[in-house]
């Protein structure tokens, strides 16, 4: 192999921007859904949908380009993880479909608007809460023989991956309600702020149990964190996460409109960087490194000089039709 | 009854595939066609070409909403239900469909929010080359995925290391010897899929008389198109034929149920294959045309099916049928295009009702010759994933059980069996309405209290 061009870093850094790109991205949109459900009326209910209605498929994007891009740069783990989580995989996609189809079904169907209006809500949920799961087990690690999963399709299912789901869905909740203060004004941003309040104490307490519970379960974790001198090192990343919701409960009471999704995004960035530490350089946690479950360097360099390349056009252009959606949403055409 | 997981994930596929591919077949078509829609008013100005692309982008929205979703599932059906595949495959098979997401999907998803929304936020330039980077957009995902399929179909490119697939060249790889051919065919196919669509909503606007002016140019308009790819789309076939019988020849003697190799071969019409037996039960046969529509020579030479081990023939009825309805659509849909033109030179094309009529009935008939396309080369292919090399029953994910993939199976049947009829509702729904000016207090949904009824209508509103 050629010594002087290693591209796992790289495609390690690549995937981990795509990831956590689709979390914030998708993770706004799919809060944005289940805070839907919790509207009291039609009005704010089609108000709080077109704030996220030309933005979605965009952001749902980063999913299939998260999973094509894990299976070319570490095909290996594309290959062990996505069979172990056979069922939550098959939830959140059907929950997508769902709730992707609500978006044009809704305002087409008007005798079956309720049907559509649980089909977002519920979909949105329950693909948040599959994604979470998803995460769990992946922290918790997979039965593996040779180059293939060999546990059950039900492994998947246990009481720290239901907490990790349910946590998730407080996480994508906050980044939502931070959207709608962004994007709506009046009473649908001030439930927003209240929504926000409760999914920020949801997330601190998921936070806190599972990085209890993580160390405990998993003496790798616990000698990764607290063996002296990376309890120093580490240390300024709970203590920045305890700042950071600090800074958003406040920011959430105040009358700033960006300061709660910042915030939001920043608390994701640190639990993303928590977990990183954890687990890194495992990508099929405790059996196989990025290194191991590494494509071939001809297929990483094939797809590299795409991707730097494609890449930053990719995001000019989505931040283009951001700013073309820019500002409060309204009623009338919206979007001014 | 045993559950055998490879036959129902098979099934699973083949249900998902299927559902998934009508739907490019249609959006990769209307995006050019909305986007053709929109040249001309961006150069003449013409109200009525506005009308057309408003409406048709109301019909695009709903069959690429269910296009996306139904998309997402395909990629990770390689890791759930096919992951010795993907460990085997990935290094030459997903920079592919990576590309497709990198260059396509976001291109689609990019400029698709301003399509449907946004022809009052932007300059009409930047709103044109929108509908044109949504339609290259489909052309680009329908290149890549193609590419990968024909990979799967007819590998090159590659080296076998320890079971597992390297690339050697990827202009190889991706210029796989029956790419070109696929790729032809299948956007031509999909095309005239839209095509088809087109005439047939035209034709029941002339007939209703409401929105008449409308139905005929889009009919003009579209016959032409149809003149050309239909008999096109005959001799890429012809083509692709020929190159299947150069690198697949299994395939093409399950197509034909060639049992013995030999020359001067008829061509079977009707027959039932008789898979234990070796042989065709009720055969309705001509005499050499067999040999020259498949080799282009009266004694051209054809390997049957018999040449190949029993455990190497792909279940032969299945190719076998789908062949001739595929064909059989197409001749159909080649005897509309000459009688309407033989109708446009005596001018009576709008005119004609019985022409109307059947235009009409025929909506759906790219849609099925598509399906039984997809059938031939899938089932053709049987029992390889990579053909001559991984067999069907190795590239399963083997943790799943029977029951874990029937579980899986009956979901994607209940969601999609309820989820296709609804959109097809809501389209029908909105040819109802036809191309309507505006959508003020007569569009798709009642306006809620100073609401809009829709974001897409919201965008696509004149005023």
């Amino acid at each position: 192999m050629n010594p002087v061009l290693d591209f796992v870093p790289i495609w390690t850094a690549i995937i981990a921007l795509g990831v956590f790109f689709y979390v914030m991205l998708d993770g706004f949109d799919l809060g944005v859904g289940m805070l839907f459900g919790l509207a009291p009326d039609t009005p704010s209910r089609n108000l709080i949908m077109n704030s996220v209605a030309p933005v979605w498929d965009g952001n749902e994007t980063w999913l299939v380009l998260g999973g094509v891009a894990l299976l070319a740069a570490f095909p290996l783990a594309f290959a062990i993880i996505i069979p172990a989580v056979y069922f939550p995989v098959l939830v959140m996609l059907l929950s997508l479909v769902f709730r992707g189809l609500a978006f044009e079904f809704r305002f087409r169907d008007s005798e079956n608007k309720t049907f559509w209006d649980h089909a977002f809500a519920y979909g949105s949920g329950l693909a948040t809460f599959s994604q979470g799961v998803v995460l769990g087990a992946f922290i918790q690690g997979f039965e593996v023989t040779d180059r293939t999963f060999s546990g059950s399709s039900f492994d998947f299912l246990t009481p720290f991956s239901v907490v990790t789901g349910i946590a998730l869905m407080f996480g994508y909740g906050l980044l939502g309600s931070g959207w709608l203060i962004l994007k709506t004004e009046g009473e649908v941003q001030a439930s927003a702020r209240r929504h926000g309040r409760i999914c920020l104490v949801g997330v601190l307490i998921a936070i806190g149990i599972v990085s209890i519970w993580t160390p405990l379960a998993q003496p790798v974790i616990a000698s990764r964190w607290f063996a002296f001198p990376n309890i120093v090192i580490f240390a300024p990343v709970p203590i920045a996460a305890l700042a950071v919701a600090f800074f958003t409960w406040r920011a959430l009471g105040s009358s700033r409109e960006a300061g709660p999704f910042i915030g939001a995004i920043l608390l994701f960035l640190l639990s993303y960087l928590g977990i990183a530490i954890s687990l890194f350089p495992m990508i099929v946690p405790y059996k196989y490194t990025l290194a191991e479950a590494a494509s071939s360097e001809a297929t990483q360099a094939f797809l590299l000089v795409g991707t730097l390349f494609l890449l930053p056009i990719v995001l000019m252009y989505t931040a283009w039709s951001y700013w073309v959606f820019r500002g409060k949403v309204r009623g009338q055409f919206g979007y001014h | 009854m045993e559950l055998d997981p490879v036959f129902l994930s098979r099934l699973q596929f083949a249900w998902v595939v299927i559902f998934h591919v009508i739907l490019p077949a249609f959006t990769v078509g209307t995006a050019s066609y909305i986007a053709v829609l929109e040249t001309i008013h961006f150069i003449t100005k013409r109200e009525i070409y506005l009308r057309l692309s408003t409406f048709w982008i109301k019909i695009f929205s709903i069959s690429f909403g269910m296009g996306v979703v139904s998309g997402v599932v395909m990629p990770f059906q390689f890791g759930t239900n096919w992951s010795r595949l993907s460990d085997a495959a990935a290094n030459v098979l997903a920079p592919l469909l990576a590309y497709e997401a990198l260059t396509a999907f976001f291109l689609e998803a990019g400029f698709l929010g301003v399509l449907l929304f946004g022809r009052h936020l932007v300059p009409r330039w930047a709103y044109l080359f929108a509908t044109l980077m949504v339609a290259a957009g489909t052309l680009l995902s329908a290149f890549w995925i193609l590419s990968a399929n024909s990979w799967l179909q007819t590998p090159a490119g590659f080296q076998v290391v320890d079971g597992r697939y390297f690339p050697t060249s990827w202009s190889e790889a991706i210029f796989n010897p029956s790419f070109p051919y696929r790729l032809a065919h299948n956007v031509i196919a999909f095309y005239i899929t839209t095509g088809f669509v087109v005439m047939g909503i035209s034709a029941y606007f002339i007939r209703r008389g409401t929105f008449a002016e409308e139905g005929k140019v889009m009919m003009k308009m579209t016959l032409w198109l149809l003149t050309v790819l239909v008999p096109l789309q005959m001799y890429v076939g012809d083509a692709h034929g020929l190159n299947t019988r150069q690198y697949q020849p299994a395939k093409l003697a399950a197509i034909e149920a060639i049992w013995e190799t030999g020359s001067e071969l008829p061509l079977t019409l009707f027959a039932i294959p008789d898979q234990d037996a070796e042989k065709n039960l009720y055969a309705i046969e001509v005499p050499y045309l067999g040999s020259l529509i498949l080799t282009h020579s009266l004694d051209g030479e054809i390997t049957g099916l018999k040449a190949f081990p029993p455990e190497d023939r792909p279940f032969v009825a299945l190719p076998f049928f789908g062949f001739r309805i595929m064909v059989g659509l197409g001749i159909i849909m080649l005897g509309l295009v000459i009688w309407g033109n033989w109708l446009r030179i005596r001018g009576r094309l709008t005119t004609t009702p019985l022409f109307l009529k059947v235009l009409q009935l025929t909506i759906p008939i790219g849609f099925l010759t598509v399906i039984a396309g997809w059938v031939v080369t899938e089932t053709g292919r049987q029992p390889w994933t990579i053909y001559d090399h991984l067999r069907t029953a190795d590239s399963m994910s083997p943790s799943l059980t029977g029951l874990d993939v029937l579980i899986s199976l009956l979901a994607y049947v209940i969601v999609y069996v309820f989820v296709y009829p609804t959109g097809v509702i809501l389209m029908a729904r909105i040819v109802r309405k036809g191309p309507r000016s505006t959508g003020h207090g007569e569009g798709d949904s009642p306006v809620e209290a100073g609401r809009p009824e829709a974001p897409v209508l919201a965008g696509a509103i004149e005023n």
